[in-house]
């Protein structure tokens, strides 16, 4: 059911553009209104979410420690794994944004037999982890040849690298062949090992199957079901300059790759996919761990009226020196 | 909100990434590109008609170059015939680029629009173009 659900729900996406494409001749609604509704609650939603973290307290100083933290001149700090300072601080968060450093130390525990508990690396989610995401990047940064009227040499320069085995007509992008590959491991994971399938909700497997979906169509409308690509980029640039054009015969094939992308794009703020902001917000990642030079003071406290020894010697010094009591300041 | 300074420089550069399409293209025309048609080879032709139909070829030219290389290339066939039966040499430059002598109003119009540089020109001759 944790499965089917969400694999449904995308067949279902699939099905509806479809037939409101196809059957119905509603290409306006799929190409103009549902993109720009997509859009504006992507980023609306993304902002919210975004202030809301900001406007929670953190009330301890809690960067995870994975390292020698700051200490005698003579012990070597782990700057990077144990951050004491701004710079260590987007040093480690780089690291991690960039290749997922903390899913590279990423172990498995074992029960073998003897029974003896042992302990491995367990690299293959980091690989394919790393894989998918920069494949979606530079597939997502592709994309603007279809945005930009004029294409900047960068993009132009992106696409060619990954097109540079030169293989049919139209070239075949490896990061296609990455993605695809990467995404299908990445399902396969959730479902054949037992401990992550227990732990799997449908919340998991929607964007797996959606981004599956758009891939896939991507792919389709790309090297397969060939659609009008000169009407293609018509209609984005009329979309994106708020002048929307809807061009006869594109195939609808491209509506349904727009209508699975517009739901991933509303879906996203809803959805654990929010890791895209929420890895920055992380208190554990983008603190420094500098509670022994620097207090941290919890927002929230109650403002406590602290009654300080050297006021409580004010106040009752006189009778402390008639009992004999000692006292520092005379 | 804590460490405002911070979130809102990290929002500003969400915008400015996500939002650019929109803001670049503020207030651009969307020229798209005309093919010109007006060889005189084409001009001659009592029916004009390419080798497949019109949809047929705006969508899977790529496709067919790519058949017609293979099936030149790997089998050693060069007559292509069409959906309607009707025979037509396989060759890059003398059958396409023989009607399609333009190759810069026609060909490139919609390569430059799409940013697709086909780098068959670096083996294939392109066809010699009195005005450029
Ligand atoms: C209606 C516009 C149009 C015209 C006219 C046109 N093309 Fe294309 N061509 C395209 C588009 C669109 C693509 C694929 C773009 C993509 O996949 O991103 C393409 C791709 C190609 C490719 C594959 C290139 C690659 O790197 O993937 C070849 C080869 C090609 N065209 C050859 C030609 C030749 C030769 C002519 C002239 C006889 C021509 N085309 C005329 C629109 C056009
Ligand atoms: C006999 C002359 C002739 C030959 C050979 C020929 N074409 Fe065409 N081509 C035409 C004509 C005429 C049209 C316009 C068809 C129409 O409007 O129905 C056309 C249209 C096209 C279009 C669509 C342009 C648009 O405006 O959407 C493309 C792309 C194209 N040709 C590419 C090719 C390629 C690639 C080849 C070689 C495989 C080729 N042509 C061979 C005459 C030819
Ligand atoms: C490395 C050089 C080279 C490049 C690049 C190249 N070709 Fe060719 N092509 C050849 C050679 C050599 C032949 C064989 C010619 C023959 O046997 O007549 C050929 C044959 C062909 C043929 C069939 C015969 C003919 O005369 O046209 C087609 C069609 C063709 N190529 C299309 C393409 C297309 C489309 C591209 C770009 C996507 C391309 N080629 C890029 C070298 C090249």
């Amino acid at each position: 059911m944790k499965i089917v659900l969400p694999l449904v729900a995308v067949i279902m996406l699939v099905v509806l553009a479809f037939a409101g494409v196809q059957v119905a001749g509603m290409q306006f609604l799929f190409g103009v209104l549902i993109p720009y509704l997509a859009i504006a609650f992507f980023i609306a939603g993304f902002i919210y979410r975004v202030i809301k973290w900001g406007m929670s307290p953190v009330p301890f100083c809690i960067p995870t420690t994975a390292g020698q933290m700051k200490s005698f001149p003579w012990i070597k700090q782990n700057k990077l794994d144990n951050p004491s300072s701004t710079m260590g601080v987007v040093g480690r968060m780089a690291l991690e944004v960039l290749v997922f450093r903390s899913l590279f130390r990423n172990t498995k525990t074992e029960l073998r037999e003897g029974p003896q508990l042992s302990y491995g690396s367990e690299k293959f989610l980091w690989i394919a982890g790393l894989a998918f995401h920069w494949s979606f990047l530079i597939i997502f940064i592709r994309h603007f040849r279809f945005f930009m009227l004029e294409t900047p040499f960068v993009i132009q320069m992106i696409e060619g690298l990954d097109s540079f085995l030169q293989i049919g007509a139209p070239l075949l992008y490896l990061t296609d062949v990455v993605l695809l590959g990467a995404v299908t491991f990445l399902v396969f994971r959730r479902l054949a090992m037992p401990l992550i399938k227990y732990i799997s909700l449908p919340a998991d497997y929607f964007p797996l199957f959606l981004i599956l979906g758009i891939a896939t169509s991507g792919i389709l409308m790309r090297y397969f079901m060939k659609v009008h690509i000169v009407g293609v980029k018509e209609m984005v640039l009329g979309l994106v300059s708020f002048n929307p054009v809807v061009p006869e015969g594109i195939g609808v094939i491209f509506y349904i790759h727009l209508f699975l992308v517009s739901t991933l794009l509303a879906y996203f703020p809803l959805s654990k996919l929010m890791h895209m902001g929420g890895v920055f917000m992380s208190p554990t990642r983008n603190m420094a761990n500098n509670s022994r030079e620097v207090r941290h003071v919890n927002p929230w406290n109650y403002p406590v009226h602290v009654h300080t020894y050297d006021e409580y010697e004010d106040e009752f010094r006189e009778k402390m020196k008639k009992a004999g009591l000692p006292v520092e300041k005379e | 909100m804590y460490n405002s300074g911070k979130i809102i420089a990290g929002l500003v550069v969400f915008l400015a990434f996500f939002a650019f399409p929109f803001y670049y293209n503020l207030g651009k025309a969307n020229a798209r590109p005309e093919p010109k048609l007006n060889t005189p080879v084409i001009q001659q032709l009592a029916e004009k008609k390419c080798v497949e139909s019109r949809d047929f070829m705006r969508s899977e030219h790529m496709q067919l170059l790519n058949d017609w290389r293979d099936s030149v290339v790997r089998d050693g066939n060069r007559i292509y015939v069409n959906a309607e039966g009707k025979k037509h040499t396989i060759s890059l430059q003398n059958t396409c680029m023989n009607c399609h002598s333009n190759k810069k109003e026609f060909c490139d119009s919609c390569h430059n629009y799409m940013a697709v540089k086909p780098y068959c020109w670096s083996c294939h001759i392109q066809p010699k173009e009195d005005k450029s």
